[in-house]
């Protein structure tokens, strides 16, 4: 700890803080433009000069000089610094100017006006009247990419897109070219970025220069509706700020918490918004001699309960969705155990996991948090980058801490960081599981971590490979066992138990020709229902649910209800609603709520209030919002070992932005989607 | 004093003072106006009816940046915007105002940073209903047109003390 004087305050901090740190321990906020919590220092743009004795005798980038490089007084007083001498007012004005030398000061047509950093610091320290009457230069625009539309005269080079990219992204897309007035922030040879966490750099330009291209020129920040919400592209369930105009949802952005998501999200979670207005289903249908007409819900409900009084309860079964929250499922589950049936799965990917075994055997048992701590990583049969983009940054900046050996067993691929390749199938876990290899370095480790993707678990021998995984995960406290799942509703329905009861079918068996004479799609359409059942489909998007349905009940997107959802570590989240589903759309509870009552078993809810006070006295930490009930690691030791099959691992995610109705409805994914194609083609050439 | 207010009294002093200032005026200049037919003088800065500008060019000066949306205390103007079709400018796919709602405070016309909203010289624009005064930005636009000769003429005297 060091000692340091912040205009008068004096505060303790660790020696190796930088003197902006230190100011802010004080409670001074020093302007910035350059330096970002989450990058690493550069030290260009100059804002952050402050006065320092004890140090030069001259403005100092507080960015870049940390604590211990002050000296202490003549008699060993500590070293000053100052924030708002008059140095360092003149040293702010004098570096606002030179940046404005070349800023085009177009804000009223400037996306980023009203939350820029520039706008709002040339208020605040700024002089009040510009003396530079020569002419600006101007700098072409660059294609970067569908999402990231580029203005590039604002650009003030302060490099944060380039570092974030190098540093976070691992793909080094962009880069700065020339020199002094002619430096340019560009892409190599103007190619679109690859990377999945690429929309994350128009929220860290401080300036207007890399806009989010899909939302050019639609809104001003003023004019949002604000909802704080949760991400179901993926299992991270990342929090996210959703931003409304009207009853539109126009954009969504990270919301900062450290222990998931940090303050970064996939493109898919950001840019997936327009598939919430595509395809959409705003009223019930009815399947008429094959084709779909639009019926009243009367009518649908009618449909469905003279359905459900001709079959016996054995013939009828649900299946869970992907990005249904706890509440939807919990009611769906609710009535299929009124009706008395017994054929309720989630697991449309059919992996082999069951809360009979154990909640350990299914969650990130490691946290996401843990990575930080873990000492050597075994990847399983999964891709994190596609599965979830924002973990995989995580993962990589553990890699860059240094001293964390990775490998993987199942599909190569670019993962943006090292590692070495074990193998394709569970033969070489197996060899790893005997300490062979790779073996050495997880027993040798003290925080082993084991990452198994999705794909892993969804194949015939799913349970003996996590009994593999298992048995080198867990290391006296440390619990490193860590499933990725590929679906944001996959952890809060397996906990609420939505899997097949005594004798009850998997999805799988469901789906076959025959299995079943009614069915409900809750949401789910990654599964292939073979002709002959009945389908009743309750879900957002005219997707392959809604193809094969016979019954349309439309729902809410994840946006357009309050909903809980587990993340795949088993941390419990609350997503608000921020607008209304559309048209005659209702809530997903709300429907199975009100088809109970048709169907004359009527569920003991009216309200959402109800349905959780139910919800929370049948699974206790769904009351514990943003906390993660840990699981005990006992079960993960009773896992049956089986026979393993010769399959190679594949993911689940063949293609990163398609993978849930919204992001299928999405035009902005499809261009992404084709152009991520084109480039995976160019590089195999 | 009862004496004074007594012969006051007595000879109607108040009484023939009101006629004498009742009189006086039957012999000053009328300051009433033959309205349609005449009209007073009006201010340089005179907020009227809103109009939209174009530049010389035909171009048409806004810009979408939403500031008169913004700062309107009446929340009279509801603009929505997208990149145009044709040169993906920022442009207002649509620009109302609900004259009803207007209270002329001319903050509009002060926010603008390119003079495209501003309140004209017009004040004759009463209607027979209630929908004629909502405004779209055809409407707005069309204003500008017809009256453009005057608010230019009004923008340029007022500039200097600007």
């Amino acid at each position: 700890m060091a000692k340091i004087i912040v205009d008068g305050i004096e505060v303790d901090v660790p020696a190796e803080y930088t003197l902006l740190q230190a100011a802010e321990t004080a409670g001074k906020e020093i302007p910035r433009f350059c330096f970002h919590e989450r990058l690493s220092v550069a030290g260009n743009c100059r804002m952050c000069l402050v006065e320092v004795k004890g140090g030069p005798p001259k403005p100092t980038a507080s960015c870049a000089m940390s604590v211990r490089d002050l000296r202490p007084g003549p008699n060993g007083e500590p070293p000053e610094m100052f924030t708002n001498s008059p140095m360092v007012k003149k040293a702010r004005e004098g570096v606002m100017e030179f940046l404005l030398i070349n800023h085009p000061l177009d804000c009223p047509i400037c996306d980023q006006g009203g939350e820029c950093d520039l706008q709002d610091q040339a208020l605040a320290f700024g002089r009040d009247r510009s003396r530079y009457s020569e002419n600006k230069n101007a700098i072409e625009n660059k294609y970067i990419g569908p999402l990231v539309k580029t203005e590039m005269t604002r650009c003030i080079q302060c490099t944060r897109c380039v570092r974030f990219t190098a540093e976070i992204c691992g793909t080094s897309d962009m880069g700065n070219i020339g020199r002094g007035e002619d430096s340019e922030i560009t892409t190599y040879l103007q190619s679109a970025m690859r990377s999945e966490l690429q929309g994350n750099v128009t929220d860290l330009c401080p300036v207007g220069a890399l806009l989010p291209r899909p939302q050019n020129f639609r809104a001003r920040p003023w004019e949002y509706t604000k909802t704080p919400g949760v991400d179901v592209s993926d299992a991270l369930g990342a929090n996210i700020r959703i931003d409304t105009r009207g009853r539109e949802v126009i954009r969504i952005l990270p919301r900062l918490n450290d222990a998931v998501n940090e303050e970064w999200i996939s493109d898919k979670a950001r840019q997936s918004v327009d598939g919430l207005k595509l395809q959409r289903l705003d009223r019930p249908y009815l399947r008429e001699n094959g084709r779909l007409r639009p019926a009243s819900w009367t009518e649908a409900f009618n449909a469905i309960a003279a359905k459900v009084k001709a079959v016996s309860p054995e013939k009828i079964g649900f299946i869970g969705g992907d990005l249904s929250s706890v509440e939807d499922l919990f009611a769906a589950k609710a009535l299929a155990d009124k009706l008395g049936v017994n054929n309720v799965d989630c697991r449309q990917d059919g992996a082999k996991i069951h809360p009979k075994n154990g909640r350990a055997t299914y969650l990130f048992n490691a946290t996401v948090e843990g990575i930080d701590a873990a000492d050597a990583l075994l990847i399983v049969g999964s891709n994190p980058r596609w599965e979830s983009p924002v973990l995989n940054a995580r993962i990589r900046r553990r890699w860059r801490a240094g001293d964390f050996q990775i490998a993987v067993v199942g599909e190569k691929h670019d993962l943006t960081y090292p590692y070495e390749h074990l193998g394709a199938g569970p033969d070489t876990l197996a060899k790893v599981a005997r300490g062979e290899g790779f073996g050495a370095v997880l027993a040798k480790a003290e925080r082993p971590l084991i990452l198994v993707g999705a794909g892993a678990l969804a194949r015939e021998d799913g349970e003996a490979i996590a009994a593999l995984a298992a048995k080198l995960a867990v290391k006296g406290d440390w619990n490193g066992y860590s499933v990725l799942h590929a679906a944001a509703s996959r952890v809060g329905a397996l906990d609420i138990g939505f899997v097949p009861g005594e004798g009850g079918l998997s999805a799988a068996a469901m789906a076959k020709a025959g299995a079943l004479d009614l069915l409900f799609l809750v949401g789910a359409d990654e599964i292939n229902v073979e002709p002959g059942a009945f389908v009743v489909y309750v879900g957002t998007h005219g997707d392959r649910g809604a193809h094969r349905a016979d019954v349309i009940l439309p729902g809410a997107a994840y946006t357009e209800k309050s909903g809980l959802y587990v993340n795949t570590e088993g941390r419990v989240q609350l997503t608000d609603r921020a607008g209304f589903p559309p048209g005659d759309a209702r809530e997903d509870w709300a429907i199975f709520r009100a088809l109970s009552a048709v169907l004359g078993k009527t569920l003991p809810f009216d309200s959402l209030a109800q349905l959780r006070a139910l919800l929370n006295k049948a699974v206790p930490h769904m009351a514990r919002i943003d906390q993660i009930e840990t699981a005990d690691a006992g079960a993960l030791a009773k896992l049956p070992a089986g026979a393993l099959t010769g399959a190679a691992f594949v993911s689940p995610i063949t293609d990163f932005y398609l993978t849930n109705p919204i992001s299928r409805a999405s035009k902005v994914m499809a261009e992404c989607s084709a152009l991520a194609k084109g480039a995976l083609k160019q590089a195999a050439e | 004093m009862q004496i004074a207010a007594a012969i006051k009294s007595l000879f109607l002093k108040e009484f023939f003072g009101a006629f004498f200032l009742t009189f006086r005026y039957l012999l000053k200049p009328k300051p009433t106006i033959n309205y349609p037919h005449e009209k007073n003088p009006q201010s340089v800065r005179y907020r009227g009816e809103h109009a939209l500008r174009r530049y010389p060019n035909g171009e048409e000066r806004c810009i979408a940046c939403k500031l008169c949306e913004a700062i309107c205390p009446a929340q009279a103007i509801t603009i929505e915007a997208e990149p145009r079709g044709n040169d993906g400018t920022r442009r207002t796919t649509r620009y109302d105002i609900d004259m009803t709602k207007c209270i002329y405070c001319g903050y509009c016309q002060e926010a603008c940073p390119v003079d495209a909203i501003v309140e004209g010289p017009n004040a004759e624009f009463a209607t027979e209903t209630r929908e004629e005064l909502f405004y779209d930005k055809q409407r707005l636009l069309a204003n500008g047109d017809t009256w453009e000769r005057e608010i230019a003429r009004n923008l340029a005297a007022d500039a200097p003390y600007r």
